[in-house]
């Protein structure tokens, strides 16, 4: 599977591109394939406080109700208003379809977040 | 294949909405000539008069008890067979249980009616609430929660309302990743915030990680046990010292008492406060035949806290409420709970006695393990710890043919059986959890493993007949996806 070298990821199955002090932030191909069809995203709103490793919103599919992480603490600056119609472009592109965008509060924690190899290992280890 | 026996179709009569049998100016009833004077209604409504009723059916009365009777066949019930919906202990409800709740004194019985005429039904539930305090082990208890949920809130609550009383309620509850939804859901409806515990290989709480994550800022621990795997938490004990160590609390959701009840007390293991499940656990009503019944006991130190009213015992030796609780979290339930429920759980704990009651979780053990030993190897079972009252397979396995849980779980209804829960618990993908309780006889398992087996066998051989069930009910498989993506809340014509 693969997954974008320019990403950083979480165990909790975020990924997140920075681009300087800015980051966008979503779900793995992993996760989306986890949860199966995905029915509702619950997000924040924009000028939303968010810290490191805390809930912004959660993801519901047709099997379970799951809590989002955030990669990295910042503000959010944009939310992808598309998903609340369209919550399927998640699980046909989980990478390209975003969910929010930041602005880092401290670019520097995600030196902390997985590697696009580290991440495909994790998830190996997890599914066995 | 076709050696299963218990390939039964189920009797689905077809039948359309009520809305749709409607033809107008039918009834199945009519008014006697008007001999009282007539009342303008406009002069007395004014503007909430409404002269269009909308869609209201009109149907005859055979008509419309065709129509519900029709309707029913599309149910399925414990009454018609196994319903091995893991964590929800679907048992048979004796028929004793209704046989009492219906005598007349009982059903007939007003929550208004003056205590002094009331003693027979505070009597019922003061036995109640003494045998349930000698089974669990704990000290106080209310059986006025309306469910098991509504028992978790409460029982935080008491948590909070002790905390608080102490100086400052804390900040968060530890919850394990086996846990089922509704205990974040309790911890963030009574203000606190959720911290996940993840389970270690034997799917147990890692006592260490718990270590770690516990101080000062948790209130309490929610705990199931045995846990939602059905595995029983052999280090309880240790749990509940580092949880009392830091000064938090240690509640249990008894959703899995069925796998304790005659055998361990949760009040002798360290439990500071739980709920039961009446619907559960002492064979009361479950789904729609409910209402539920979620007791909260608790040992004494929270005693001051319980909603109002409780049951005392007053000078005269009569029995009766008491409402003077200043320290009381308040009402959580009109009256004194869902009093028929108390009734009917009584009557089961007095039909079985301390012998039944014991009988009844060690053939609950043994029947999930049965199951366990059926399937081994047919499904895969990702933790290999010992099975208590159910049992977590995977659709490992029957994955590699691209058949998942869900697609299983719809197969069984083509052999006769509700399917077992599906994706859940959520620590383990693609979850089968299967729950028998003690009611199935082996036959009745043996027809189950027999189907199950039969099922694995056509993953192998002929998976499409698994991913389009089920074949045998009225309708097929759902989009259920559409459904809640899309849904239609309204009939229109």
């Amino acid at each position: 599977m693969a997954y974008p070298k320019n990403f950083k990821y979480t165990k909790e199955h975020e990924w997140i591109k920075a681009d300087g002090g800015t980051a966008t932030v979503g779900i793995t191909t992993y996760a989306q394939e986890s949860l199966g069809d995905i029915v509702f995203v619950e997000l924040p709103k924009v000028g939303a406080e968010l810290s490191a490793g805390k809930s912004f919103g959660t993801v519901e599919s047709v099997k379970a109700v799951s809590d989002l992480y955030a990669p990295a603490s910042g503000t959010v600056t944009e939310v992808n208003q598309d998903l609340a119609t369209a919550p399927e472009k998640i699980n046909s592109d989980a990478h390209g379809s975003w969910m929010i965008k930041l602005k880092l509060k401290d670019p520097k924690e995600l030196n902390a977040l997985l590697s696009a190899d580290d991440y495909e290992k994790f998830v190996a280890e997890e599914t066995h | 294949m076709s050696q299963v026996k218990k390939a039964t179709r189920h009797v689905n009569q077809n039948e359309g909405l009520i809305f749709e049998k409607s033809s107008p100016g039918k009834a199945a009833w009519r008014l006697p000539p008007l001999d009282v004077p007539e009342v303008d209604t406009a002069d007395l409504l004014g503007e909430a008069e409404r002269a269009d009723l909308g869609h209201m059916p009109e149907v005859s009365e055979i008509e419309i008890i065709r129509h519900f009777t029709r309707l029913s066949t599309w149910n399925y019930a414990i009454d018609l067979g196994m319903y091995p919906l893991g964590s929800c202990t679907m048992k048979y409800n004796p028929r004793i249980n209704e046989a009492v709740s219906r005598f007349e004194g009982l059903a007939n019985g007003h929550p208004y009616q003056p205590e002094r005429i009331s003693l027979g039904a505070l009597r019922i539930l003061k036995t109640l609430t003494d045998c349930l305090l000698e089974i669990t082990g704990m000290q106080a208890i209310t059986l006025q929660p309306a469910a098991g949920a509504h028992g978790e809130l409460t029982g935080i609550l008491l948590v909070r309302a002790f905390l608080q009383k102490q100086g400052n309620p804390r900040k968060k509850i530890l919850i394990p990743d086996s846990a089922h939804g509704t205990n974040p859901a309790t911890a963030a409806m009574a203000g606190y915030a959720v911290e996940n515990l993840k389970s270690n290989s034997a799917g147990m709480v890692d006592v260490a990680s718990l270590a770690a994550q516990m101080n000062e800022d948790v209130a309490a621990l929610m705990l199931t046990n045995p846990n939602t795997l059905g595995v029983f938490e052999q280090e309880i004990h240790k749990i509940a010292d580092i949880l009392h160590g830091k000064g938090g609390l240690l509640y249990m959701d008894g959703a899995n008492m069925n796998a304790l009840v005659g055998k361990v007390r949760p009040g002798d293991f360290g439990v500071d406060v739980m709920h039961l499940n009446l619907h559960k656990t002492f064979s009361t009503p479950h789904g729609g035949g409910g209402p539920g019944s979620g007791p909260v006991a608790c040992k004494n130190f929270l005693e001051p806290f319980l909603p109002v009213p409780v049951i005392v015992t007053k000078a005269d030796g009569t029995l009766g409420f008491d409402y003077n609780r200043p320290q009381s979290i308040g009402r959580v339930r009109a009256f004194y709970g869902n009093f028929g429920m108390h009734v009917r759980a009584l009557a089961y704990i007095m039909a079985n006695g301390p012998d039944g009651l014991r009988q009844t979780t060690e053939d609950a053990v043994l029947n999930a393990n049965y199951i366990r030993k059926g399937l081994e190897g047919v499904y895969d079972l990702p933790y290999k710890t010992p099975t208590m009252h159910e049992v977590v397979f995977s659709d490992r396995v029957q994955a590699k043919k691209g058949v998942r849980t869900g697609d299983l779980a719809k197969r069984l209804i083509d052999y006769g059986f509700h399917p077992y829960t599906v994706s859940f618990p959520l620590i383990v993908p693609g979850a089968m959890m299967i729950e028998p309780t003690e009611s199935e006889s082996k036959e009745e398992l043996d027809l189950f493993v027999d189907a199950m087996k039969s099922i694995a066998e056509e993953c192998e051989k002929a998976p499409d007949v698994v991913l389009e069930a089920p074949h045998s009910t009225r309708v097929s498989r759902l989009d259920e996806v559409a459904a809640a993506r899309k849904p239609v809340l309204r009939w229109k014509p």
